[in-house]
């Protein structure tokens, strides 16, 4: 049995909303987000900084946050796929998402839509080499990626309009 | 602080090969001593004819600096490291002082002059990488040392080097790869400096090969030679990745592309390089 240890305070801002929490240092970012902040868009797919589907933004850069302690996010600003909607309407990215079938099963969603917020951020008509790289680090086992990145251009496209 | 936690304690960096280790219990530390928190720990710099990383400087960082732009191989390396969640999070000072004989970095830095500067509450001292890696995971930092800075000699005009990896998917270390460091007046190379990556306990050198390089015209016939000094060099093991004789043959082939590349560099042409897939 894991022996019991003093937790920390810490405090971080979620989707812009400020949380004052106290965590065991060994509680892994993910931990915090889905059993702690009933945040479960996040998911977890491999546990081993495999698949991505844990993604999260942390001060605007994609982490895994299955490999992350909470306690590093101490002062961060963490952006996870619930942020995404804003007042009741889909974020571009989640409306391309659905416009181009980009998601069957949906397990790797989260993850693969704030990979693209990194991306499109920066680069609103991203080339095929460039999604490529950007979702490297994102596995989905459903749909074969060819609507993920036609969803991906569209969601360019979309912000780019927006 | 490490010297009072004593020899329980670990330095967490990026965390993307400690956390991993510690979930699979490989690793079971009782403190970590978190340096994210420790301001000025993360910078690249240009001085002197050397590029200087702070230990803390993220693969992404140097991926998007404009200095890797300028060093090639710097860019080859760090855009080629797992995903760009990996990148965003690890570290050259981690990557080095895990010593992991499939980690990109110390492969690449082993073909340029590369000082790693360490910070104990006893001493500072600077240990050439060569010296620095002494065993699969092993450096020689003590218990309560921590690299500082990755000092890193610009390659002079007229030298071009180039990074190849073979992977079988991005986040995954390589199955094999090589670097190619190589200085060039004219058609002739002036030196040469071959390292290898995942088909040893540390970075395989490869100095017969680089003996078949310097001072000849490098055609075909030189390379070929090269290759062949690559194969003897490398002492792979047999694991999921492949056999022996395939990894070797994938070390001779690597190098091969990566002199290609060099080469041009070294002219001063803009090459880009990505890694190969399988
Ligand atoms: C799925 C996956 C795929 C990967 N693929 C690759 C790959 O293709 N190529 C590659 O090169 N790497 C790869 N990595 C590893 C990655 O590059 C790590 O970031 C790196 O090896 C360790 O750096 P870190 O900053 O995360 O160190 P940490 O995990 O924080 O630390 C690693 C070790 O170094 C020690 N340490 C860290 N910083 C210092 C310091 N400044 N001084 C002294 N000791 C220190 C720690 O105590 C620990 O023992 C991969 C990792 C994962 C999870
Ligand atoms: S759950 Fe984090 S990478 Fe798979
Ligand atoms: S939609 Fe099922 S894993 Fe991607």
């Amino acid at each position: 049995m894991p022996e019991p240890v003093d937790k920390v305070s810490i405090q971080l801002k979620v989707n812009g909303k400020p949380y004052a929490v106290s965590v065991e240092p060994r509680m892994l970012l993910v931990e915090l987000l889905r059993e702690e902040l009933d945040l479960t868009g996040t998911h977890v797919g491999c546990d081993t900084t495999y698949c991505g589907a844990c993604t999260v933004l942390m001060n605007g850069a994609t982490v895994k946050s299955c490999t992350m302690f909470a306690v590093q996010a101490d002062g961060a600003e963490i952006q996870t796929v619930e942020g995404l909607e804003k007042d009741g309407q889909l974020h571009p990215i989640q409306k391309a998402f659905g416009d181009s079938y980009g998601l069957q099963c949906g397990y790797c969603t989260p993850g693969l839509m704030l990979s693209t917020l990194q991306l499109i951020t920066k680069n609103h008509e991203p080339s095929e080499t460039e999604i490529r790289k950007a979702i490297a680090g994102n596995t989905c086992r459903c749909t074969g990626y060819q609507n993920i990145f036609k969803a991906i251009r569209l969601a360019g496209h979309n912000l780019k309009g927006a | 602080m490490l010297g009072q936690l004593g020899d329980e304690a670990k330095l967490l960096a990026g965390g993307q090969s400690l956390i991993p280790l510690m979930k699979l219990r490989f690793a079971n530390p009782r403190h970590l001593v978190d340096l994210n928190f420790v301001a000025g720990t993360s910078y690249i710099q240009e001085d002197n004819g050397a590029v200087k990383f702070g230990a803390l400087t993220r693969h992404s960082e140097i991926e998007n600096s404009p200095i890797s732009q300028r060093f090639p191989i710097l860019h080859d390396c760090a855009a080629g490291i797992a995903d760009v969640q990996i990148r965003n999070r690890g570290t050259i000072g981690g990557s080095l002082a895990e010593a992991d004989p499939s980690g990109d970095w110390a492969t690449v830095l082993l073909t340029q002059k590369t000082d790693i500067r360490c910070l104990s509450p006893r001493q500072e001292r600077t240990v050439p990488l060569s010296d620095f890696i002494t065993d699969a995971y092993s450096t020689v930092l003590e218990h309560d040392e921590l690299v500082r800075e990755i000092v890193v000699k610009r390659p002079d005009k007229g030298s071009g080097g180039a990074y190849l990896a073979f992977k079988r998917s991005a986040p995954v270390y390589p199955t094999v790869s090589a670097a190619v460091q190589l200085t060039m007046k004219e058609d002739v190379c002036q030196h040469a400096s071959i390292v290898l990556g995942c088909v040893g306990l540390v970075p395989v050198r490869a100095q017969e090969a680089d003996e078949a390089l310097r001072g000849r015209k490098i055609d075909d016939k030189v390379i070929a030679t090269a290759m062949d000094a690559v194969r003897t060099a490398v002492d792979p093991q047999p694991d999921m990745r492949g056999s022996a004789e395939y990894k070797r043959t994938l070390a001779a082939a690597l190098v091969k592309r990566a002199i290609s590349i060099a080469m041009l560099r070294a002219r001063g042409e803009r090459v880009e390089v990505s890694h190969i897939y399988a």
